[in-house]
């Protein structure tokens, strides 16, 4: 369960929102809408402890996150924006390193079924940076496909730039991953096929 | 155990692939260290005397240039394509990956000049005996640059003039080790021996490991948010 209290943003000398609020109950998604600029990524990043809110707390399983930051960031799952692949590495390369540097022990074959599941058969060996951007997407995405055991998945725009097909492959693997008892919480423009409608979140109607 | 090293070898592994799949990156250091090092034969003249005298003192301003060049190489990829925050979120802790990187950089970029030191200080006509110190003082001097400049290639991720600012920033805390680095081959050719300087610089290696990853860690903490 992730709570979290009376949350404050400031970006540069400007709050983004305040006494901010928000519970998600094991097995639920939240989705966080409002316009671009009202502070969803960084509503995302505070809630993952990349970012220091203004006033406020969270607390993951009754613990504050910033008391033992290990356990938390154990249990934790976040895509952000820019998709950490190195344009030097093959997409087989990057996604080993994103669970190695995690801390996630996944085999090579269980990384090529994953790219492999979601379109990339064909760009196994080839360097990111002849990638499209879907397809970098894509390999950003893989580690969500992986099976891995972390119950909190924090997703910054996940089905930017995917075609319908990957949109609801996507979808689906979301609202399973809720089904077996996890936590998704992402922000998205876009109307995706959940198999349960999200919860909303608008920040434009907190906003400061 | 294994888990514990999993993040230190899987970020070293993968740096040192990056360098080798961007050497070119790694030749141009290695070239500036060598032009800069053959400029000055032609700046002071060729007397032989004179070069042998400034040869530790060359060589050592010249390797602290080339590992001051290639700094801002440390994190600026990692911190623009997201890695960085991919890494801040391992449950393992900072320091480990920090060195990991640092260690591979060093031997990516620092290396490279503690092998090519000697040669160049045959140019200048340095004696046999003391090429041993030379070496020897840049292969503990070097990794201090690297641990110390680290630091401020953290403070300075995605600022803008963030270059200058880093120069700025780590040669005055350069200095000690160009003294007692540059004064190892110096008071070795006068015949008081080395052994001073170059424990100092094994001390001021171990410091740097103890002290500077804590930082580094700190400073990228920082630069994320």
């Amino acid at each position: 369960m992730l709570y979290a209290a009376d949350l404050a943003c400031l970006k540069g000398d400007r709050l983004l929102f305040r006494g901010l609020s928000l519970q998600v109950a094991p097995g639920a998604m939240l989705r966080i809408a409002g316009p671009n600029g009202f502070g969803k990524t960084s509503l995302l990043r505070i809630l993952c402890g990349l970012a220091h809110p203004e006033a406020g707390e969270i607390r993951w399983n009754g613990r504050p996150i910033t008391g033992d930051r290990e356990s938390f960031h154990r249990t934790l799952l976040y895509l952000g924006h820019a998709p950490a692949l190195n344009d030097l590495l093959t997409p087989l390369e990057n996604l080993r390193f994103a669970c190695a540097a995690a801390g996630d022990d996944v085999d090579e074959d269980a990384c090529v079924d994953a790219l492999v599941r979601i379109g990339l058969a064909d760009q196994l060996d080839l360097p990111a940076r002849v990638l499209s951007q879907g397809q970098r997407r894509r390999v950003g995405l893989a580690r969500l496909f992986l099976g891995i055991r972390r119950s909190l998945w924090v997703l910054d725009e996940p089905f930017t730039a995917l075609d319908a097909a990957a949109v609801a492959d996507l979808a689906t693997t979301l609202s399973d991953h809720c089904a077996a008892g996890g936590v998704v919480i992402l922000t998205t423009h876009q109307d995706a096929p959940f198999a349960v409608p999200p919860t909303v979140l608008d920040l434009s109607e907190v906003a400061a | 155990m294994s888990r514990t090293l999993g993040p230190f070898a899987a970020v070293l592994r993968r740096d040192l692939l990056l360098a080798w799949r961007g050497r070119a990156d790694v030749l141009v250091t290695l070239a500036f260290f060598v032009v800069v090092v053959c400029l000055f034969p032609f700046g002071v003249g060729a007397e032989t005397n004179q070069l042998r005298s400034i040869a530790p003192g060359v060589l050592w301003v010249a390797a602290l240039l080339a590992t001051l060049l290639s700094l801002h190489r440390l994190f600026a990829q990692d911190h623009a394509d997201g890695t960085l925050e991919q890494l801040l979120l391992s449950p393992e802790p900072t320091v480990l990956w920090v060195v990991a990187k640092v260690v591979a950089h060093w031997i990516a970029t620092g290396l490279p000049l503690v092998l090519v030191a000697p040669a160049l200080a045959l140019l200048f006509d340095v004696e046999q005996g003391a090429l041993g110190v030379l070496v020897l003082s840049l292969a503990l001097g070097t990794p201090i640059l690297a641990l110390l400049g680290a630091v401020g290639a953290a403070l300075t991720l995605g600022l803008r003039g963030g270059g200058m600012l880093l120069a700025l920033l780590v040669l005055p805390l350069f200095v000690p080790v160009l003294i007692f680095g540059a004064g190892a081959v110096d008071s070795h050719l006068s015949g008081t021996g080395a052994d001073a300087h170059i424990l100092l610089l094994g001390g001021g290696l171990l410091g740097a490991l103890a002290l500077a990853p804590v930082a580094c860690a700190a400073a990228l903490r920082i630069a994320v948010e």
